[in-house]
């Protein structure tokens, strides 16, 4: 999130006049939640003012979605399948693995904000279970993401390694750029 | 463009492919998780690099899932060789052999298209899968570009709506019904049926709505078909909207899949470059729009009811019906909502009549079936069969039977909330009625296989806490009760069940389905039902002997390293442990920590089959006793820790 921007800001794009149906509400949560990563109060605030209806309505549409989030997400997003196939084979395995390599639990996004674990219920690959994805800076499932597939515990770490150089690299080019 | 002109354009432009050399790429999603996409840019790199001029087109999926990456060679007068397991590495190779050179590579072949030489690569008809197959919805899935309108109308697309268009709607919905056509969305209701009802009601405007919300873990029939041949489910909705009056439609996909809503907006877009959408369709003063709507991540967003609710941007709590959708559903205006598959059937019945769909199937259930063949089943994938093909021909003959040859123990149809049906009823028919007459439902088409080393217990466990998660919380037995059913099954798999408590979840389970307001609550005791039908023995183990049989539940198993076979110095499950659990001493026999082994399996996938020294231990009273005493604390402390 940019955050010198107000929140007010950085929706006007997508709060546009020819959008003020009842009907957007779920599709411009999920443009809200692509822009900023996740859906902050006052986004929700904003929209339910946009769209002339009580900002509890907003609320209680956002938290009955699986889709949407109230906290930032993390660089890397990390989403362990526990769909049905995935389950047969061992994914849970797979996401306690994460939850130990990370130090963090399900749900939660690591402290230095570059991985958060989820858990979800089959991406659809399920010939290749269990499988996992990895996105890159976005809350939504991108059709680039990666996804890993036929893991087992021991290859967590592997799969990890490349991001962890990506973070490396940037946090040594940034200290780089002169003060 | 008249749709005479159209289609012979499209002919020419096929055609012209068809007579050059060219590459087809499987790149559904899970083609690209095997790394497809690599494979596409290897290709036009290797092509590049040695400056020869030749297509390569991504198409969907060819159902063989297992075998991606797939690729296919067409050269005009020879072999069309489809290949297997294609990565990026083995591309060189294949230009090099049957690009550049005469050598169709067939050492790297699935099959060859036509009827190569003896003792060549085999001959894709008459492989068993395919014989058994009857493909309707997927007869050009992974033979065209799904982002080429084009590659469609040549194919025999869009012929339905030309000749829809030219009879009366009645006349539209009289041949479905005729055609006994019934719908893929899981409960079956005659579509005819639904379409008539729909039309005979005055109020308008109404809708077509197309649910693409595929919700069952486990399922992906609905995605592979947008990802493949994304205009059949088109043409599809715009014949129903023709058929009962309507002249605006959504489809309805969930956001998991951005390839599947990416492709369906190309083909939207080309569908009404080409005049199929909009105003005065193909001349006939019928005009129609599709609209697209993604999910926002929820089960019950399938419910026909709380997706409709979902368009309208509200929770997608369901309501009770009657009044059904087809009455009062979009908005409150008469709505007809449909699977994709369902859809994806309405050109082939208008173009070919329902006399022909009606010979295929059996007498009930007519036409064709598609499953996702998952779990453990060597060639998983897709596979679409006439109604009425058995248990066994799926696993067996399609799906070549059970992963490194184990024992076939059971299949999960028809989702979280289908039924486990165990191997010894393998020779059930698959339609309708008699999967509803053994306890499980056809539902959307989620097939997953079962093993020896699968856990009945435990997967009814998962599928319940699936729903206890899905289930949007307004009627009281399905929200409490579901909870309740998973606490007792949580209960057992951690050794702490009591034989009443079958008896007890045989009561909930009525209690759940005669109390809820939807499908969801009123089919989610399935799965409890058949498996403790079918599976009795496993929860008696469970339950009076601690033990898991198939040494799943890892509460009640544990690994142990046997002394007489560790090889001493080896040390790889010292190595890759992740809690270090593993000691003894550099060179010495191993040992596990029991306190500290959080049962991941790790160590015995590492050590080398010469050895073997790891093995998994059900109940854990088989541990040596100071191990046992050590493994009990762990679980103790594991049981505490998920219950708070
Ligand atoms: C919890 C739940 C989830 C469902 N999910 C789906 C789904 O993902 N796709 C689908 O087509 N139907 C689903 N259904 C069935 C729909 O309610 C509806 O019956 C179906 O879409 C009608 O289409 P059809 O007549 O073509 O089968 C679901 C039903 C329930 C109760
Ligand atoms: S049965 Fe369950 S999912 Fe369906 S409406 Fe009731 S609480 Fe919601
Ligand atoms: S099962 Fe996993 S945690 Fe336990 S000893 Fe083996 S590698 Fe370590
Ligand atoms: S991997 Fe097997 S053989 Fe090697 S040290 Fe461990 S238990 Fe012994
Ligand atoms: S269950 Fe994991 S991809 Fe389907
Ligand atoms: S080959 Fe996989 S979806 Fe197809």
């Amino acid at each position: 999130m940019r955050k010198e921007e107000s929140v007010t800001e950085q929706l006007k794009g997508t709060l546009t006049p020819d959008r003020k149906e009842r009907k957007n509400l779920i599709s411009l949560l999920q443009e809200i939640q692509e822009s900023l990563g996740y859906l902050p109060r006052e986004a929700m605030t904003e929209l339910a003012k946009f769209l002339e209806m009580p900002a509890v309505r907003v609320y209680s549409v956002a938290t009955f979605y699986n889709q949407f989030r109230f906290t930032s997400i993390g660089k890397y997003p990390i989403q362990v399948c526990l769909g049905t196939a995935c389950h047969l084979r061992g994914g849970k395995l797979i996401l306690q693995e994460f939850e130990r390599q990370l130090g963090i639990k399900v749900g939660e996004t690591s402290q230095d904000g570059n991985f958060s674990l989820e858990r979800v219920a089959c991406m659809g690959c399920c010939m290749l279970a269990p499988v996992v994805r990895i996105g890159d800076r976005a809350p939504a499932v991108k059709i680039g993401d990666k996804i890993y597939p036929k893991m087992t515990p021991f290859k967590v770490d592997e799969i990890s390694v490349p991001y962890k150089q990506e973070i490396e690299k940037e946090r040594s080019e940034e200290e780089q750029i002169p003060q | 463009m008249t749709f005479k002109e159209l289609t012979n354009r499209a002919k020419s432009e096929w055609e012209a492919l068809q007579s050059s050399t060219h590459i087809l790429v499987g790149t559904a999603t899970c083609g690209r998780a095997a790394g497809a996409m690599e494979t596409v840019k290897a290709f036009e790199e290797e092509l590049k690099r040695r400056n020869i001029e030749v297509k390569v087109i991504e198409v969907g999926c060819m159902g063989l899932c297992y075998a991606e990456p797939l690729v296919a060679i067409s050269r005009p007068e020879s072999l069309r060789v489809v290949y297997h397991h294609m990565t990026q590495e083995l591309v060189p190779r294949l230009v090099e052999g049957y690009i550049i050179s005469d050598d169709p590579c067939l050492e790297l072949a699935l099959g060859t298209f036509e009827v190569g030489e003896e003792g060549e690569a085999p001959y894709i008809p008459e492989l068993p899968r395919f014989e058994k197959e009857l493909r309707l919805v997927l007869r050009r899935c992974g033979y065209i570009d799904p982002e080429n309108i084009n590659h469609y109308l040549a194919n025999d697309g869009y012929r339905g709506l030309e000749k829809a268009l030219k009879m009366r709607p009645e006349e539209i919905i009289e041949e479905i019904k005729k055609s006994g056509l019934r719908g893929r969305g899981g409960a079956g209701f005659p579509t005819g049926l639904k379409w008539e009802i729909c039309h005979s009601y005055s109020a308008t405007p109404k809708y077509i709505v197309c649910n693409a919300d595929e919700g069952d873990p486990g399922a992906f029939m609905d995605r592979i078909v947008l990802e493949s041949d994304p205009q059949q489910v088109i043409e599809g909705m715009i014949i129903g909207g023709y058929a009962i009056g309507a002249d605006e439609g959504y489809i309805y996909i969930r956001a998991e899949y951005p390839l599947a809503v990416e492709r369906v907006k190309v083909a939207l877009q080309q569908a009404e470059k080409l005049g199929f959408l909009g105003d005065n369709i193909l001349s006939s003063g019928f005009g129609f729009r599709i609209n697209l709507a993604t999910g926002a991540g929820a089960f019950v967003s399938g419910e026909e009811t709380g997706l409709m609710a979902a368009i309208e941007g509200e929770t997608s709590e369901p309501r009770p019906r009657p009044p059904y959708p087809a009455e009062s559903g979009l908005w409150g205006k008469p709505t007809a909502l449909n699977n994709v598959k369902t859809f994806a059937n309405i050109h082939l019945i208008v173009e070919r009549g329902a006399d022909w769909f009606a010979s295929i199937g059996t007498e009930k259930s007519k036409g064709t079936a598609l499953f996702s063949l998952a779990g453990k089943i060597k060639d998983s994938g897709l596979t679409e069969v006439p109604m009425g093909t058995t248990i066994r021909e799926i696993v067996y003959d399609i799906g070549d039977g059970i992963l490194n040859d184990r024992e076939f123990k059971a299949v999960q149809i028809g989702g979280p909330s289908g039924g486990m049906i165990p191997a010894n009823l393998q020779d059930t028919p698959i339609d309708f009625d008699s999967l509803t007459s053994i306890g499980s439902m056809m539902g959307s088409g989620g097939f997953i296989v079962m093993d020896e080393d699968d856990c009945a217990v435990d997967a009814t466990c998962f599928f319940v806490d699936f729903i206890t998660r899905e289930s949007c919380g307004k009627c009281t037995p399905c929200r409490v009760g579901n909870l309740q059913m998973l606490k007792v099954l949580e209960n057992i798999t951690n050794g702490k069940g009591k034989m009443e408590d079958i008896d007890f979840l045989l009561e909930l389970a009525e209690d759940i389905k005669g109390g809820s307001l939807c499908a969801l609550g009123g089919t989610a005791p399935n799965p409890v039902l058949t498996s403790i039908r079918y599976f009795q023995d496993e929860y008696a183990a469970h339950v009076l002997e601690k033990r898991c049989p198939a040494k799943v539940c890892t509460n009640l198993t544990a690994y142990c390293i046997l002394q007489d076979k560790c090889d001493r110095s080896c040390e790889h499950c010292v190595l890759t442990c992740p809690t270090e659990a593993i000691g003894g001493g550099v060179g010495k026999i191993k040992h596990i920590d029991q306190e500290k082994c959080v049962n991941c399996g790790t160590c015995r996938d590492v050590c080398p089959p010469k050895y073997n020294a790891v093995v998994k231990l059900s109940p854990i009273s088989s541990l040596p006793l100071e191990d046992f005493a050590a493994k009990e604390k762990a679980v103790a402390k594991a049981i505490e820790e998920s219950e708070t």
